[in-house]
């Protein structure tokens, strides 16, 4: 008994800080399978959801603040494709991924230009801010939404990508983007469609993420991005539910390290994590694997 | 001779940049943004140089840079804090070196031992760095293309991480910078370390192992069919240019005057990642070009725009950030629209100007656009 009231509160925030990271890792697993890019920019979406947030619940009801934070990411996101990866669909990835760099120091200037380059404080959301008691450990409630939240956005994308004919496109460009061409998909579209779904859930992510911290900045994006990122790579990229497990597997283990006292393991534990699985298996637990041809 | 008379067109641009830079170090009032620029330009020209020996020339595309500069950069401030200033440097720890080789030589052999000095740590400053490099370069340098950017991004982050830890701190000082070691304070010794340091890493290039290099980057499996060892030959090339990455950290400490984990995020890789390709990926001329158009539009040139004073009236657009706006909106411009930089893979020479119109510039165009 002594244990598990040692340990649960950890382990509930972990469920939920990895539940976060999940709605982030599917941004990047989703784009990876289908233009086998590293947005290296979503981690700045995210972060640039959060300052919208604050920005916006100050001048409206919190309710209309969401909707709108959540169409702003989402346009965000298209137009981020549109104007910086569209150009360069059949230049080399190099061309691409160094695209993606330069979006994400942009995004990062602006922002960092709009807010003076000070730590903004977050909204106080009414309900999910609120403090509750659960065998126990006293947490916010957002601890408790966040995974039940993440299972069920992830149940719905993955009906989506299975059931229905968007769905059917980004399978099909994902298999194979040249053939998906001429059987008449309209690439473009299913590749805006990707990139709005992905910084939805980053939006969503952010709200909940920055709910439990007391600030966002410019920088606020990168570590969560990374990893974020490192948990798509962990569960196999490309893969959505193995964006998911392995974000849960990262949340988790990385707040157990803060509670034996490591916190400055725990951000090295997740990159330590990343070399281990690329090493022993580089297409990571669920990923598929590919052979390189002459 | 020959050799000299072989590259006269581009020894004497050479020349006369150092003459210049020997006269600016002479003459009083030049402007201090104008030295800033120089100093630091000639530091990032060195980096730039060596992650393009990687993701140029040898064709694997990595993000450990500031890793290894941190690497340096440690090393070199450890090995060389004065032992009078130790115990208000390291305020909470016993340092581990009690001992500053700068000092220790400046005894034995005055001002031509203190400069010994300075060149000790910097090569072992690069040393650190290439061993690290080596240590990893054995499981990492399997993965291919974007996994290989993932492991070494992921690895200088952990190095980053690990420094700050406590069980270290006697070395590096915990989470507190380090300071008091002896830095260069005019523009020539940064202008001739990088200089030297940038010609050794061209004479590679050049080498039977920088052919071996650009061969496995055009293509591995004919390079391989070809009898380079490809093992061998990319862990070379990692280990080569992280030693001069760790070099460019120690001077980046010289530049700052003081050392702190913090300063060598992930960001700083992107930045001389996007110097590289700003400068043309696969020309070490470009790179140096790149790294000082990059150096001069960002702390200088357009400096004029984060002064709110400049406004027109009724517009207030500028004010400090604004700057860094224009200047990452320019980059952008830059990867959408002129992708292969400044030089291509072209190397500067006086030569150039008048290759262009026999229209030999556009030769090399086509090898390098195919996706592997």
């Amino acid at each position: 008994m002594n244990f598990i009231a040692r340990w649960f509160p950890y382990i509930l925030s972990g469920v939920s800080v990895g539940g976060q990271y999940a709605l982030i890792a599917i941004g990047y697993t989703m784009v990876y399978g289908i233009l086998r890019l590293i947005n290296f920019a979503h981690g700045d979406i995210f972060m640039a959801a959060g300052i919208m947030m604050i920005y916006l619940s100050a001048v409206m009801p919190l309710g209309g603040a969401v909707l709108l934070v959540l169409l702003l990411t989402m346009f965000l996101g298209f137009s981020v494709d549109r104007i910086a990866y569209k150009p360069l669909r059949s230049a080399p990835r190099m061309s691409v991924m160094i695209s993606a760099i330069g979006v994400s120091y942009l995004i990062q200037n602006t922002v960092a230009y709009l807010t003076g380059g000070l730590t903004k404080q977050f909204v106080e959301i009414p309900w999910i801010s609120d403090t509750v008691t659960i065998l126990g450990a006293s947490t916010k409630r957002v601890t408790l939404i966040t995974p039940a939240l993440t299972i069920v956005l992830v149940v719905a994308l993955v009906f989506l990508i299975n059931r229905t004919k968007v769905g059917m496109g980004m399978r099909a460009v994902s298999r194979d983007f040249e053939t998906s061409l001429l059987m008449g998909i309209r690439i473009n579209s299913v590749i805006s469609i990707t990139f709005i779904i992905g910084s939805f859930l980053a939006a969503v992510g952010s709200i909940l993420y920055f709910t439990n911290y007391t600030g966002v900045t410019y920088t606020s994006g990168a570590m969560p991005g990374l990893k974020a990122f490192v948990a798509a790579v962990f569960g196999g990229i490309g893969s959505i539910p193995g964006a998911v497990v392995g974000a849960f597997v990262i949340g988790i283990c990385e707040t157990l390290l803060k509670g034996m006292g490591l916190t400055a393991f725990s951000d090295a534990f997740t990159f330590a994590l990343l070399v281990v699985i690329l090493v022993l298996k580089p297409t990571g637990l669920f990923g598929e694997n590919i052979k390189e041809k002459v | 001779m020959a050799f000299f008379r072989k590259h006269i067109k581009t020894i004497v641009p050479i020349l006369v940049l150092y003459a210049l830079v020997v006269v600016l170090d002479l003459i009083p009032g030049v402007p201090m943004m104008l030295l800033t620029v120089l100093k630091k330009g000639a530091i990032y020209s060195l980096v730039a140089v060596s992650m393009n020996l990687l993701n140029g020339f040898t064709g694997l595309f990595s993000l450990g840079q500031a890793g290894f500069m941190l690497l340096g950069a440690y090393t070199y401030a450890s090995l060389n804090i004065s032992s009078g200033l130790k115990p208000i440097v390291y305020q909470y720890y016993t340092p581990l070196f009690r001992f500053s080789i700068t000092e220790v030589l400046s005894g034995v052999a005055g001002s031509a031992g203190a400069v010994l000095g300075i060149v000790l740590s910097l090569v072992i400053a690069g040393l650190v760095a290439a061993f690290f490099a080596y240590l990893i370069a054995l499981p990492v340098l399997k993965l291919r293309g974007d996994y290989l950017a993932i492991a070494t991004l992921g690895f200088a982050e952990i190095i980053r991480a690990l420094i700050q830890l406590e069980a270290l701190a006697p070395v590096t000082n915990g989470s507190q910078l380090l300071r008091g070691f002896p830095y260069f304070r005019g523009l020539f010794a940064p202008f001739l370390i990088s200089g030297v340091c940038i010609f050794l890493i061209v004479l590679i290039i050049n080498s039977t192992y920088g052919r071996a290099f650009i061969a496995i980057r055009d293509d591995e499996i004919a390079a391989e069919a070809m009898g380079i060892n490809l093992a061998y030959h990319k862990r070379l090339s990692f280990v080569i240019s992280s030693f001069f990455a760790g070099i460019s950290g120690a001077m980046l400490a010289m530049y700052q005057t003081s050392v702190q984990a913090n300063t060598f995020k992930s960001a700083m890789t992107y930045e001389i990642l996007l110097i590289v390709v700003i400068g043309g990926i696969g020309s070490v001329s470009g790179s140096c070009i790149g790294s000082f158009l990059f150096i001069a539009m960002s702390e200088w040139w357009l400096r004029f725009l984060d002064n709110s004073a400049y406004n027109i009236p009724g517009i207030p657009l500028l004010r400090p950030g604004f700057r860094m706006v224009v200047f990452s909106v320019l980059i952008m411009i830059m990867v959408l629209f002129f992708r292969r930089g400044i030089m291509g893979d072209r190397e500067f020479s006086l030569s150039f100007f008048s290759k262009k119109t026999r229209g030999e510039g556009g030769r090399s165009d086509s090898r390098r656009e195919t996706d592997e």
